[in-house]
């Protein structure tokens, strides 16, 4: 039976794969495939994840005897008829007539969003990143000069600085103002080159594993 | 110039077989090399060997199967390093992709490798719960509002590793590992900032240069990609060396990885070469 | 109504969740504790409207014969044999009572059979797409896409042990120009320093933004006729 099923997911390995050939019919049914499945399995993990043990057994505990037998004899906790409400007032997207009324939970969503964001990001991407970037200029290593340091501070100091005068699209770029938006762009250009090649990196990892499973679980000419 | 018209105008298909063997033939032929931790992931081994035993180690398994070659190896490694040491092992995922994997990973390496650790006292799988950041704010003050049974239905308070906790600043190291959103970064600016909580991570190296910026400050160390779960098995290798003969996919990753990364340098420079050539081909021309 | 409901949410909700963080006490910690409990709660409907509109989509696309509506049956198929297996939670070990994910069970052969290689393959396949790309398009035609194509190949070099064989000869005193070390200092100092300068920016916009939210001048998430 095991094997049936690894014929099942190298057969479907090798409809996406054909895909590089030209688009056919076994790509489109794989993909179509995977459309139906992904939206079940995320409904599946959310509903048996969240939905029944903070919802339905906050509510009404005994509802979930049945599958969650460690909470049924809890106290029910009628507040949570409030994000019930919301969620069905969210599933009422799908009506053309009443769909605006899906308006009230996704600006809940939105305010939590934004309240959230707002807080962390100030603290950790703007004022920590700023107090991040301020270090010694100059490092000394046993009263000594260390250069190679030294020389890391200056650029990682330097490379933040013009980057951020490279952004600064207020004030024209001329001058020294564009002699170091120009050093800006160099920074950013390495910055793009380092995760160009870290992308490459990452999709090949994924074309491993994948020849691994074929080559390996399938074919079994490896051993993984 | 017709052979150089065909170099420029290659058909794909022969880059993605050039690319396919590249990747095929390193793997048959088992091409294997020795691996160095670089400190931002030695970082990270160095903090897991320095906690006391018995620790509170938070594993937040954050990925789907698209990223399982690059994130399960340093997955096993760490768990497999957090046995060792005797740390309490909590598993948990932001993504729902992670529920099917944080169960893998549980039944294939903790349970299977540790038959001696007890689940509910030693580790703990806490599974997938919804709301990204929202969750990871809430379990910042109390873990139990979410999280009221572990998988498989337990009361949460019945679990004896469970009851020393109340919310994220209960653990001593809190490692995210994911390439995507919700996951390190999240950890680090809705727990590791407000908290003061210890935060690693292990990313796809997609994700790895972005998440520079937070080390070492706000993020104590990073695995990027194949190269770093390859330096956290070499490392896990060399202080403890039982692991030599069991598998080591990151490091068996990296023979396919070095080809396939010569190939497309190989073809880059092709292009340019093409280009250049061309570029002076018109210049030739506009000048006569 | 319409309109006005949503923004007053959006403007108390907000506000209340700042607000709990400066004052973290009674009513504001508690009340921003809850904001978050119900918002993950409620990101479990976005998942169920999800699967409710992708019936809806291709349901409409059997209905009126569409373009390739033959496939629409296999996507309909497939999510309702996934839906009816979890949640069911058929051939569970435990039943009913058990972990959805339990190994053994049909839910999990699906995963592990059907969504793990579709998904791993689909993102796998990038790769060529990369190399094809890198061929076409990947051109030293000044210099700033110079100094991007360079620290491109040391990286490709250096995160590989390619890198190592290539300088690994250099004497002591240049140890910084042997590749690997050359790449470890790349990601952690110019590559830091422009994600450091992105991040900052990122994070400017990201605040404006939440606050033009939270104050109702950014109305673009509630859709039509939201101005």
């Amino acid at each position: 039976m095991q094997e049936l099923w690894v014929w099942v997911g190298a057969l479907l390995t090798l409809s996406i794969l054909s895909f590089l050939y030209k688009d056919n019919v076994f790509y489109k049914f794989a993909e179509h495939l995977f459309v139906g499945v992904s939206a079940a399995y995320w409904m599946v993990i959310g509903i048996w994840g969240t939905l029944f043990p903070n919802l339905i057994a906050k509510i009404y505990p005994e509802a979930v005897r049945f599958v969650l037998p460690s909470l049924a004899d809890r106290e029910a906790d009628l507040t949570f008829i409030f994000p019930a409400l919301m969620g069905l007032l969210l599933l009422l997207r799908l009506s053309s007539r009443v769909g605006w009324i899906s308006r009230w939970p996704l600006a809940f969503i939105v305010g939590t969003t934004a309240g959230l964001n707002l807080v962390r990001y100030l603290r950790s991407d703007f004022i920590g990143q700023v107090q991040n970037t301020m270090i010694p200029l100059l490092v000394f290593d046993g009263g000594r000069l260390d250069l190679l340091h030294t020389m890391s501070s200056i650029v990682l100091f330097g490379g933040v600085f013009t980057g951020l005068i490279y952004f600064f699209f207020s004030k024209e770029h001329r001058g020294v103002f564009g002699a170091a938006s120009k050093v800006g762009i160099w920074v950013l250009m390495i910055t793009f080159g380092a995760g160009f090649g870290y992308t490459v990196m990452a999709r090949i990892s994924l074309l491993v594993g994948r020849m691994q499973f074929l080559l390996g679980d399938w074919l079994g000419l490896i051993n993984r | 110039m017709a052979m150089f018209d065909r170099v420029k105008n290659i058909d794909r298909r022969i880059i993605f077989l050039c690319i396919v063997l590249s990747v095929i033939v390193p793997l048959l032929l088992d091409i294997t090399f020795t691996e160095k931790a670089s400190p931002i992931v030695k970082n990270i081994f160095d903090k897991i060997e320095s906690l006391p035993s018995g620790s509170r180690v938070l594993l937040s398994l954050d990925y789907g199967p698209s990223t399982v070659p690059e994130i399960q190896p340093m997955v096993n490694a760490l768990v497999r390093h957090l046995n060792e040491k005797n740390h309490k092992v909590y598993f948990m995922c932001l993504w729902a992709t992670g529920q099917n994997l944080t169960t893998i990973t549980v039944d294939s390496v903790q349970a299977r490798e540790f038959p001696e650790k007890v689940y509910g006292v030693d580790y703990v799988n806490l599974g997938y719960k919804a709301g990204n950041e929202g969750l990871i704010n809430v379990l910042l003050t109390d873990m139990k509002k979410m999280y009221t049974t572990d998988v498989h239905g337990t009361y949460i308070d019945d679990l004896e590793i469970m009851r020393p906790v109340r919310n994220l600043t209960g653990f001593d190291l809190i490692v995210g590992l994911g390439g995507g959103t919700p996951g390190i970064k999240e950890w680090i600016l809705f727990a590791g900032d407000p908290g003061r909580i210890p935060v690693a991570g292990g990313s796809t190296a997609v994700q790895a240069p972005l998440l520079y910026p937070y080390w070492p400050n706000q993020l104590l160390g990073l695995m990027g990609g194949i190269k770093g779960a390859a330096e956290y098995e070499s490392e896990l290798i060399t202080y403890y060396p039982k692991y030599k003969l069991k598998s080591k996919p990151g490091i068996k990753m990296m023979g396919p990885q070095a080809v396939a990364h010569i190939v497309i340098m190989l073809f880059i420079i092709i292009g340019n070469i093409t280009f250049f050539a061309q570029r002076a081909r018109e210049g030739k021309a506009k000048g006569k | 109504m319409k309109r006005q409901i949503p923004l007053i949410i959006t403007a108390i909700v907000g506000a209340v969740l700042i607000v709990s963080v400066f004052i973290p006490h009674d009513p504001f910690g508690r009340l921003g504790e809850n904001f978050s409990v119900y918002f993950d709660i409620i990101a479990v409907f976005a998942f169920i409207l999800g699967g409710g509109n992708l019936i809806r989509v291709h349901g409409n696309r059997i209905y009126k014969r569409a373009q390739d509506w033959p496939f629409s049956i296999v996507t309909v198929a497939g999510f309702l044999v996934t839906l009816v297996a979890g949640a069911f939670k058929i051939g569970n070990p435990n039943g009913i009572k058990g972990d959805v994910a339990a190994p053994g069970s049909l839910f999990t052969m699906i995963y592990d059979n059907i969504f793990t290689p579709l998904q791993a393959t689909m993102f796998s396949i990038l790769a060529f797409f990369v190399a094809s790309a890198a061929y076409r398009a990947f051109r030293a035609k000044n210099r700033e896409a110079t100094i991007l194509l360079v620290t491109a190949f040391i990286i490709l070099l250096g995160r590989t042990p390619v890198g190592h064989y290539v300088t690994f000869w250099l004497p002591p005193a240049l140890e910084f120009f042997h590749v690997p070390v050359l790449a470890n200092w790349i990601m952690s100092i110019p590559n830091l320093a422009g994600q450091r300068a992105i991040m900052i920016g990122i994070s400017l916009g990201v605040i404006s933004m939440s606050l033009r939210m939270i104050l109702g001048i950014e109305r673009g998430y509630m859709g039509e006729g939201s101005k």
